[in-house]
C-alpha cells in the first residue's frame, strides 16, 4: 500500500521552498503573511493531511465507503481510529456511498460531529441524500475528491461530480493544493455548525492532482484548532428525555419557506466563511483568502477565473505572462457555493476580459458551470466586459502551462477585436472526433 | 398513554397505526424510532404536527436501517447509548425492495438495533403497486387481472430467511393480530443486544380490499391457513413455532379479500387455488405448524 511518507528532514523541505519555480506556488497568501515555518512542516500525500484535518476536528461520527473510486482518505482515517488517536468517535464501515451519507443523517440528527468522503461514481449515488442532509440542515462536512464520472468510466481528476451537486444546498469549497484542503477542513464544520447557517459542506480537492501527490503541508495542530472550532452543540437532536420529531412530510402551504430559509442559510453563510477565514489567518498564521482569492488582480486586463489546483499553475503562468508585460491576472473562486456574487463583480470591475476556465461542461448549454455564474453575476450591472469560456481538464487530461498561455493569447485577441466564440473546448484531439 | 398520539390520519382499521401502537408500547420510553417514506410518516408527521411522543425521524425511502445506524453509532460516540434502543419500523417496500442494501449492511455490521418490517404486501401509500412481499395471485395495480394474468407471478420474499442468514441473534415474525405475541417478540428483541428483525403481517383494508373492521380477522386467516407461519430464529436456528391447532383452506383467507376475486371468479382460478394452498402446505411442513 502507497501509505504515509512523513519527511520532516529539514533540508528537503527547504529545497522544496527554495526552489525559484515553486516560489509562486506559495504566495497564495493575500496579506502576505509570514511563510509557514519549515520545522512545522511535513511531506505528506494529499488524502493524509485531509484524514489529518478531520482527525484533528474531533469528528464523532464517520460513515464512508472507500472504493468509488479509493483514496486513501478512508484508510488513512481507519488507521487512526485502529490506532486510538480519535476519541469518542464511531467508524462505520458501510457498504455503500447511499448508506455512508444516510447513517450521517442518523448520526447527525442524535448530534454527532459527522463526516465522510467520497469521488465522482460514489457522489452520484448519494445525490438523493444530499439534498436530504441539506433539507433537513445537518451540518455534515464530506470531502469530495473530484474525479470524473461515467461514462466513459475514468478514474481522473474534473469538477463534473461536485458541480452535478451544486443545486442541493450544500456549501462547496474548493481547495488549491493539500495546505489549503486541510485548512478548509475546520473552517468547513465552523460555517456549517454556525447556528444561524445549519447547512452542509463539501470540501472539494482534485483526484490525483492533490488527492494522491506529497506536498509540504504543516499539518493542523491540535491546541489551535481546538481554539477555532468549538465544539459542536446543536439546539434540536434526537433525545429521549425531549422527543422532537425529524423529517416531517410538508404540503404546499409550507414546503416554499423550507426551501426559502435555506437561502437564507447560504447567505449569512456568505458573512461567515469570510469570517472565518479572517479567524483562520489570525490563529494559524495563514491565509488562503476567504470566499475568493486573487493573484495580481489588482491592475489586470486581463483576468482568469478558476476553482482547484489547476489555479497553482495559472498562477505560474501570469507570473510568465507579466515578465512579458502582459497585463493578466487570476481571481480565484474558493466558495462556489454560496456563491459570491458581490466579491466577483466587484474583482471583475475593471478588467477588459474576463476568462473562465471550467473542469466541468453543462451539456447541451456547451459552457462550464463557474461561466455560467461569472455571466449572470454581471447580468443586470454596467460591467460588459466580454467573458469567454473554457472547458478543459475532463477526465484527467493534463492543463500544461502552455495551454494556458494560449488561452490568455485568445483573450489578448477578444480585447483587440471583440468576442467571436463564448465557450470552447481546449486541446480537443481532432483524430478521435 | 400511548405513545403515538391519537388523531393521526390513519384509515379506519389501519395496520401500521396498530403496528406502531404495539411496537411503542411494548418497547417503552427510551427509544428513537426511524421510518421510511411511506403511509405512517405521512399520516403521522403532517408539518407542523407530530403524532410521536418519542424521538422520531423520517430521512428517504430507502435508508432506515442506515440512518437507525448511524443514530447507535452516535449514540455510543457521545456516551449517550445506555438502553436506548434504535427501533426502525418500516413497510415491505422500503424493507425488501428498496431498502435491503442498507438493512443488510447495518446487520452484517451488528448494530443494536431492532428493525419492524410492517408487512402489508404491496405499496399502499402510492396506489397499491406490487412489492417483493406481494403474494402470490394478488391483484395490484403494478400486477393487476387481465386477460392473460392471474396477478401477482411471484410468491412472497422469504425476507426472514435472508435476514437469518446474517446470523442475526434474534429474526422472527408476528402478526398485528396476535397483540401479546408481537408485544412479546418486540419486547424480547429490544432486550436482545445486536440487531433484530421483526417482520409482522398487516392487513391493509385500502389495498387488499376488505371492510376496515376486520383487519384483524383477516391477519388472523393468514395465520391459520398456514399463509403467514410465525416463528423465531436465534442466531440461523428456528427456536419457536406458533402451531395452528385447526388449519383452514386458503380459500377461507383469500375470499375475504379483493385482490384475489378473481380467483374465484376467472375460469382456471381453482387452479391458482391448489397452487397457493400447496405454498401453505410447504409453509406447515417446514415450519412444522402442526
Amino acid at each position: 500500500m502507497l501509505f504515509l511518507i512523513m519527511i520532516t528532514v529539514k533540508d528537503a523541505v527547504s529545497a522544496l521552498m527554495n526552489a525559484p519555480k515553486m516560489q509562486s506556488r506559495w504566495c497564495w497568501r493575500r496579506n502576505d503573511m509570514t511563510d509557514n515555518p519549515m520545522e512545522k512542516m511535513s511531506v505528506v500525500e494529499g488524502s493524509y493531511a485531509t484524514a489529518h484535518a478531520v482527525k484533528i476536528c474531533r469528528p464523532n461520527v464517520i460513515s464512508a465507503y472507500p472504493i468509488t473510486p479509493q483514496t486513501h482518505i478512508v484508510e488513512d482515517l481507519s488507521q487512526f481510529i485502529a490506532d486510538g488517536e480519535i476519541d469518542n468517535c464511531e467508524f462505520i464501515t458501510i457498504e455503500s456511498e447511499f448508506s455512508a451519507l444516510s447513517a450521517l443523517v442518523g448520526a447527525s440528527a442524535a448530534g454527532a460531529r459527522t463526516y465522510s468522503s467520497t469521488s465522482s461514481q460514489g457522489l452520484e449515488l448519494m445525490h438523493e441524500v444530499v439534498f436530504n442532509v441539506s433539507g433537513m440542515r445537518l451540518p455534515t462536512v464530506m470531502t469530495v475528491v473530484n474525479r470524473a464520472v461515467s461514462a466513459p468510466i475514468s478514474i481522473w481528476n474534473d469538477h463534473q461530480d461536485s458541480i452535478s451537486q451544486r443545486d442541493t444546498g450544500w456549501i462547496q469549497l474548493y481547495a488549491e493544493n493539500s495546505q489549503e484542503i486541510s485548512d478548509l477542513t475546520p473552517l468547513a464544520y465552523k460555517v456549517a455548525e454556525d447556528k444561524d447557517v445549519m447547512l452542509p459542506a463539501m470540501v472539494c480537492m482534485d483526484g490525483f492532482i492533490l488527492s494522491h501527490v506529497f506536498e509540504p503541508v504543516v499539518l493542523l495542530e491540535q491546541d489551535l484548532t481546538d481554539k477555532y472550532l468549538p465544539p459542536y452543540r446543536p439546539e434540536h437532536i434526537l433525545d429521549t428525555k425531549n422527543p422532537k420529531t425529524f423529517g416531517s412530510f410538508a404540503d404546499p402551504s409550507v414546503y416554499t419557506e423550507f426551501r426559502y430559509m435555506q437561502q437564507m442559510g447560504m447567505d449569512i453563510a456568505l458573512k461567515k466563511i469570510e469570517k472565518a477565514a479572517d479567524e483562520f489567518a489570525r490563529i494559524f498564521g495563514r491565509d488562503h483568502g476567504g470566499l475568493i482569492d486573487t493573484y495580481r488582480a489588482d491592475d489586470a486586463e486581463i483576468l482568469l477565473m478558476a476553482m482547484g489546483s489547476v489555479v497553482g499553475t495559472i498562477k505560474d503562468v501570469i507570473d510568465e505572462a507579466r515578465s512579458d508585460g502582459i497585463k493578466v491576472g487570476l481571481l480565484k473562486i474558493r466558495s462556489f457555493r454560496p456563491f459570491p456574487v458581490e466579491a466577483v463583480r466587484k474583482t471583475l470591475a475593471d478588467a477588459a476580459v474576463i476568462l473562465v476556465l471550467d473542469k466541468n461542461i453543462s451539456i447541451g448549454l456547451n459552457e462550464g458551470s463557474l461561466c455560467t455564474e461569472v455571466k449572470s453575476c454581471l447580468y443586470n450591472t454596467d460591467n460588459n466586459t466580454p467573458v469567454m469560456g473554457f472547458m478543459l481538464g475532463h477526465g484527467g487530461r493534463d492543463i500544461p502551462k502552455g495551454t494556458i498561455h494560449r488561452i490568455i493569447g485568445k483573450g489578448q485577441q477578444v480585447v483587440k477585436s471583440g468576442i467571436k466564440v463564448e465557450n470552447e473546448f481546449v486541446d480537443l484531439r481532432g483524430d478521435l472526433i | 398513554m400511548s405513545r403515538l398520539a391519537p388523531g393521526h390520519r390513519g384509515c379506519p382499521g389501519c395496520c401500521d397505526a396498530m403496528a406502531a401502537n404495539f411496537v411503542l408500547e411494548a418497547a417503552g420510553d427510551d427509544i428513537i424510532v426511524v421510518s421510511p417514506t411511506g403511509c405512517l410518516e405521512v399520516m403521522t408527521t403532517p408539518y407542523p404536527e407530530s403524532a410521536w411522543e418519542v424521538p422520531w425521524i423520517h430521512s428517504l425511502f430507502e435508508n432506515t436501517a442506515s440512518v437507525a445506524a448511524g443514530i447507535e453509532s452516535a449514540l455510543k460516540a457521545l456516551g449517550r447509548k445506555g438502553n436506548t434502543k434504535i427501533i426502525g419500523l418500516a413497510g415491505d417496500g422500503a424493507t425488501m425492495d428498496i431498502g435491503t442494501l442498507g438493512l443488510s449492511g447495518a446487520f452484517e455490521r451488528g448494530h443494536d438495533i431492532t428493525y419492524v418490517c410492517i408487512d402489508n404486501e404491496a405499496y399502499m401509500n402510492t396506489g397499491v403497486q406490487r412489492s417483493g412481499g406481494t403474494p402470490y395471485d394478488a391483484s395490484t395495480t403494478t400486477s393487476p387481472v387481465g386477460k392473460e394474468s392471474f396477478g401477482n407471478r411471484t410468491q412472497k420474499k422469504n425476507m426472514p430467511a435472508i435476514m437469518a442468514a446474517h446470523g442475526a441473534p434474534y429474526v422472527t415474525t408476528t402478526s398485528i393480530s396476535y397483540p401479546k405475541d408481537m408485544m412479546r417478540k418486540v419486547k424480547k428483541a429490544v432486550d436482545i443486544e445486536g440487531p433484530c428483525y421483526i417482520h409482522a403481517h398487516a392487513p391493509c383494508s385500502t389495498g387488499w380490499r376488505f371492510e376496515s373492521s376486520r383487519t384483524v380477522e383477516i391477519g388472523k386467516l393468514a395465520v391459520e391457513t398456514a399463509l403467514w407461519p410465525l416463528y423465531e430464529i436465534e442466531y440461523s436456528e428456528i427456536t419457536g413455532v406458533k402451531k395452528i391447532k385447526n388449519k383452514k383452506p386458503v380459500e377461507e383467507y383469500l375470499k375475504a379479500q379483493g385482490r384475489f376475486k378473481h380467483l374465484f371468479t376467472k375460469e382456471g382460478g381453482e387452479k391458482e387455488i391448489v397452487k397457493i394452498q400447496e405454498i401453505a402446505d410447504w409453509n406447515v411442513k417446514h415450519y412444522g405448524l402442526e
